[in-house]
């Protein structure tokens, strides 16, 4: 199967990055050289076998749901791209 | 003492607890040598006066029961580290100052030793030759234009260049061995779950694992026992019991079982790699131990699996840079335009490959057919491993098929460098631990390594091994220190 400029438009709107035209035939070419390498995979039986999804063998554990974080209020909105010191602050979303 | 940034970790500690050298003379001539080391590009930000600080506060009263006592250490720059800027080698964290610290980091400082500075590595672990940085290559301090591995390359390049007496990388396909091979010096990174990844800029999540980076087998072992344990803030952290990995270190290797994976002869593989392996079994039969040729059917579709399942994770871990709480943003006409103008220049070209394929294989459609395919590959791979350890104690293979390339060598071709990592990967798959060990030069005099593969939580096995192979092989990595 080959991934063509349409399906990589598609999927830079999904993963929201901008992708201009000599880009997106740029990633398209990328793109289909790794899937090539990838397809190796159907050659493989799997019908049988269950997917592995983590292999560390434990449980998720549960914890008391207890506050442990010091103040570090100040110290994360520093952090923020916007100079606002008490919200982070995006660009207006409502009308 | 005139070569002090040439003692191995376990030489500094000796001389410190023997009162024949302080805190502050070791910080003070690992930041000399730092300073005149800056063409090799491996440091991100220094830390060096808050270091000589500490040093001095830890001269002043210092406590020799603990493990890394004054000892100055400089970590990949994917390490969260309180107060200090954490960039994960990319724009989009250029000025992100962490309020906390990775737990692994904070392992260490608890056992005295001191943050020298953060380390350059691939743009968020993305890379196997520190070429995809923001911050710019790194130099291999083995020859000129070499690229040092990656991507914990910084840290490779900083510990062959004795800028740093260990360091600590990340591996998720082949991260810590890949370029400890290419510098002549050891790399390990421990089981799935040994190590915390609280407070380790996620990359692959199922896959990520801390581990150190040594001069030689010895001062691996002793890292390891410093940043390997329980913690409760990692949600898949372990909980099973460590062994003293510097104490009860042995070179008495003799009666245990080493596979030869028949599957890792791969083809076109340069003939020195082939010799390397031979004379490693060699040596393995010195020591005593037993060679037992293996099959591990399935390593062939490992890469491909990798190349699904890390992208996917990744895809999903990078979706929280969007430009609103840290990191760099662009600004748009709206929000949704924001976003994609930051994440378009806040990305360089590799993560923003790796994140639309794993939006790809994620997408509705393509799920079944990409990411729960890979899944159940992982299975079978594992299912390989969990097969031959009912005969064998551990597994031989090369670090990597070939030595340092140049830098700009394999930009433009996505799959051949991503065929680096054909020997490492399988490992991450499986979630094993694997050591690499420095064991020859080709005929351009770089090094290569060996790796050596292990059961799961069995890190003292593979340490024995690499340690008794060390003493016969005695390598010696030639530094002509070519950047002065």
């Amino acid at each position: 199967m080959t991934i063509d400029l349409k399906t990589v438009k598609h999927i830079s709107k999904l993963a929201r990055i901008s992708t201009d035209e000599k880009k997106a035939n740029k990633l398209a070419n990328d793109l289909n050289s790794i899937f090539k390498f990838i397809e190796a995979l159907n050659e493989l039986d799997t019908e049988k076998v269950e997917p592995l999804t983590s292999v560390a063998d434990t449980k998720l554990r549960l914890r008391e749901d207890k506050f442990e974080a010091n103040n570090i209020r100040d110290k994360i909105l520093k952090n923020s791209p916007d100079e606002n010191k008490d919200y982070f602050v995006v660009p207006k979303v409502v009308e | 003492m005139s070569d002090i940034t040439k003692l191995s970790l376990n030489e500094l500690i000796q001389n410190i607890r023997n009162k024949k050298l302080s805190s502050t003379e070791i910080t003070n001539s690992f930041i000399e040598r730092s300073e005149k080391s800056k063409k090799l590009n491996t440091y991100v930000t220094d830390n060096f006066s808050s270091a000589l600080e500490a040093a001095k506060i830890f001269d002043e009263k210092p406590n020799m029961d603990l493990k890394l006592p004054g000892i100055p250490i400089a970590v990949k720059d994917l390490f969260c580290t309180n107060g200090v800027r954490t960039t994960a080698g990319s724009n989009i964290l250029n000025n992100f100052i962490p309020p906390y610290e990775s737990t692994v980091t904070q392992s260490m400082w608890d056992e005295g030793a001191i943050l020298l500075g953060k380390l350059n590595c691939d743009e968020f672990a993305m890379g196997s030759s520190n070429e995809t940085s923001f911050f710019g290559n790194v130099q291999n301090p083995i020859g000129e234009n070499l690229v040092p591995g990656g991507s914990s390359g910084g840290s490779s390049a900083a510990l062959a260049a004795s800028l740093t007496p260990v360091t600590i990388g990340t591996d998720t396909g082949g991260s810590i061995r890949q370029p400890a091979s290419f510098t002549g010096t050891v790399g390990l990174k421990p089981t799935y779950g040994s190590c915390s990844r609280y407070g380790i800029v996620a990359f692959a999540s199922s896959l990520d694992q801390a581990g150190p980076m040594s001069q030689n087998v010895k001062d691996a072992a002793l890292l390891l026992e410093v940043i390997s344990k329980f913690d409760n803030k990692d949600s898949t952290s372990i909980d099973f019991k460590r062994n003293k990995y510097s104490s009860e270190l042995t070179n008495n290797i003799k009666g245990l079982k080493i596979g030869i994976p028949n599957e890792y002869r791969v083809e076109g593989m340069p003939k020195e790699i082939e010799d390397l392996w031979k004379k490693g079994i060699e040596i393995i039969k010195d020591c005593g131990a037993e060679i037992v040729d293996i099959s591990l059917p399935t390593t062939k579709y490992a890469l491909p699996t990798y190349y699904i399942v890390a992208p996917a994770e990744a895809s999903s871990n990078l979706a929280r840079y969007d430009g609103v709480k840290y990191g760099f943003r662009s600004e748009g006409e709206n929000l949704i335009d924001m976003y994609e103008k930051t994440r378009s220049e806040g990305f360089g070209e590799e993560v923003k490959r790796r994140i639309l394929i794993g939006t790809y294989v994620l997408s509705s459609g393509y799920y079944d057919a990409y990411y729960l395919k890979a899944q159940k590959v992982r299975q079978l791979i594992k299912n390989d491993f969990d097969n031959v350890y009912n005969n064998v104690d551990a597994i031989l293979t090369p670090s990597t098929p070939s030595s340092a390339f140049k830098i700009g060598e394999k930009t433009d071709d996505p799959v051949s460098m991503y065929l680096n990592d054909i020997f490492t990967v399988p490992v991450n798959l499986a979630g094993l631990p694997g050591i690499s060990i420095p064991a020859g030069v080709d005929d351009k005099g770089f090094p290569l390594g060996l790796q050596i593969i292990g059961k799961p939580f069995d890190e003292q096995t593979i340490l024995n091994i690499a340690y008794s192979m060390e003493e016969k092989i005695n390598f010696k990595n030639n530094i002509t220190d070519w950047w002065m």
